[in-house]
């Protein structure tokens, strides 16, 4: 692998990956209605998308959906790496490492179908949850995140050194002293990690959450894919371009503070 | 064991327990019954006969339905098919741009990565929505190849089985370049020096040295594109035609069209069995294999 052939297979490589997404972008300001044939500079699309009701109620409730899930997602799934990690034995153990690794590799159709049949039965056996909605999204994505959470924060809790712990059990801390003064500073941007992981992974999800969910809580890739579905449309570009511009300043600003924080470190 | 103890295992093991665990229950369960035209449509599992006992209604018509109908079977072959090219393109693809990074001095490497990484934090729906519009007919693809006078009519690229491996690949790709990449970055360069020294040509030194050392990275790539792309319902919903038969969509389509649940979970329940308990047995005993 030398010479003229490795930089051309990732030259190309790396336009597969870039070219869909630039042209996504240039589309989002054609004033055609054809979003494939250029036909002049317009931001009209975007104009368009401020006034689509439909498409921003949904996006609010996609947030919403994202930030419990992700707060969530971290409870659990930090309190189940700790256990598997710090608790050595006890009944159970290998039920709860199956079902924390498990989400991983479910196909999200299985996962949406038996969560919405679960609902359906508890409704109809306790009565709860009433009807479907915002809750159960939030229900069924912490469920899968919290598998995401918990490999993050397990492989934080196993290279961190035990002995920090041990040395404030010894001064006389008690074991929740020593998690929340101790292990969980210690772990936190691994938790932080973690909750961007999720809180992406839940804004993303469209199978699980048509699923799930009910009349009037539909989230903005139930919206999208809905529009999609019928073919192309130049105000998905719109928001398409607004997305990516979301990430790519989140990035910037991501390796700013780490590279400020490395530098304070050096 | 003390009542926090106690307490701080039963939070996760109890959401767990209900929200992951309880549901293949119901699945199960509901696998068992028959459609009917009511709320909820499915027969209840227990019942009262005519003479006021108790009635158990069960049966395996479903599964039998399955192993019947040709469109089932097909649709699982089809997946594990369509999962399976996909997967090898992607390590076609994704290898050399690992090894390209692995190889890559600082600050170029961070870079690269960063860039391998960034399309997966933008939404996955529409990532595939951006291959409709370079494949469609009067797609970006199709335009720029017929105004080079390349081809003089338009391809048919879109809904077809093409469109289908290109979206998987697209999405899945970061998930086979990163663990490639963790992988190459380990291997010692004195080992390629010493081939080399040995007069091993460079082709014969990859194909000695480091593709046989790069394997668990292979595996572990691998794995990571060809378990979502089995169950796959959105790429092949919006890129494939009407003959991709894909089981997550056949799934999705036996629930949300034909609203038969017990048949849906019936398909569900197949797959947990023939998909994800051969999928959970491999990883177990690869992790077993790391700790060795």
């Amino acid at each position: 692998m030398r010479g003229w052939f490795l930089p051309m297979a990732v030259a190309l490589g790396f336009i597969f990956l870039y070219a869909p997404i630039i042209s996504l972008v240039v589309f989002s300001f054609n004033d055609s209605r054809l979003v494939t044939v250029w036909g002049g500079f317009s931001t009209r699309w975007y104009g368009e998308l401020l006034r689509d009701r439909q498409i921003l109620g949904s996006a609010w409730i996609s947030l919403q959906v994202a930030f419990w899930s992700a707060n969530l997602a971290v409870i659990v799934g930090t309190l189940g790496a700790f256990v598997l990690t710090r608790f050595g034995g006890f009944t159970g153990r290998l039920l709860l490492t199956g079902m924390i690794t498990a989400p991983l590799v479910m196909p999200e159709v299985i996962t949406g179908l038996s969560l919405l049949l679960l609902f359906v039965s508890m409704e109809l056996t306790l009565g709860w949850p009433a009807g479907r909605g915002l809750t159960t999204i939030i229900i069924a994505h912490t469920t899968f995140c919290a598998a995401f959470v918990a490999v993050i924060a397990q492989s934080r809790l196993r290279q961190m050194d035990e002995s920090l712990e041990e040395a404030a059990r010894d001064l006389g801390a008690g074991p929740v002293r020593v998690f929340f003064d101790i292990t969980l500073p210690v772990i936190a941007p691994a938790l932080v990690a973690g909750w961007l992981l999720a809180f992406t992974l839940s804004l993303d999800d469209l199978v699980i959450a048509s699923f799930v969910s009910g009349p009037g809580a539909s989230t903005l890739p139930m919206v999208i894919f809905s529009k999609v579905r019928l073919g192309v449309s130049p105000d998905v570009n719109a928001l398409a371009t607004i997305i990516i511009g979301f990430v790519l300043v989140a990035v910037i600003i991501a390796g700013w503070m780490m590279r400020r924080a490395a530098r304070k470190s050096a | 064991m003390t009542w926090r103890r106690a307490l701080v295992i039963a939070i996760p093991m109890l959401w767990l327990g209900i929200f992951f665990l309880a549901p293949f229950f119901v699945l199960g369960r509901i696998s068992l019954a028959e459609a009917i035209i009511a709320r909820p449509p499915y027969t209840p599992l227990f019942g009262r006969a005519p003479d006021g006992s108790l009635e158990i209604f069960a049966s395996l018509e479903n599964f039998r339905f399955l192993l019947e109908d040709a469109l089932y079977r097909n649709a699982y072959l089809s997946s594990i098919r369509v999962a399976l090219i996909s997967t090898i393109f992607a390590l076609l693809i994704g290898y050399p741009i690992a090894y390209y990074i692995a190889r890559a001095p600082e600050p170029k490497r961070s870079i690269l990565l960063l860039m391998v990484i960034l399309p997966f934090w933008t939404s996955f729906l529409l990532r595939v929505y951006a291959w409709m519009g370079f494949l469609r007919t009067n797609g970006v693809i199709n335009n720029t190849l017929m105004s080079l006078g390349i081809i003089d009519a338009p391809l048919r690229l879109m809904h077809t089985d093409l469109a289908v491996y290109i979206g998987i690949v697209y999405t899945y790709l970061p998930f086979m370049i990163l663990p490639l990449y963790a992988n190459l970055t380990k291997l010692d360069a004195a080992l390629l020096e010493a081939a080399s020294d040995l007069g091993a040509s460079p082709v014969v030194t990859f194909l000695t040295v480091t593709l046989p050392l790069s394997l668990p990275g292979i595996v572990a790539g691998s794995m990571l594109v060809f378990i979502p792309a089995i169950g796959e319902y959105v790429i092949p919903a919006l890129l494939g035609g009407p003959d991709t038969l894909m089981i997550g969509r056949v799934l999705w389509d036996e629930f949300f069209s034909s609203r038969d649940w017990p048949v849906a979970s019936a398909v569900a329940i197949v797959m947990l069995f023939l998909v994800v308990a051969p999928i959970m047995w491999l990883q177990s005993v690869q992790n077993r294999r790391e700790e060795h």
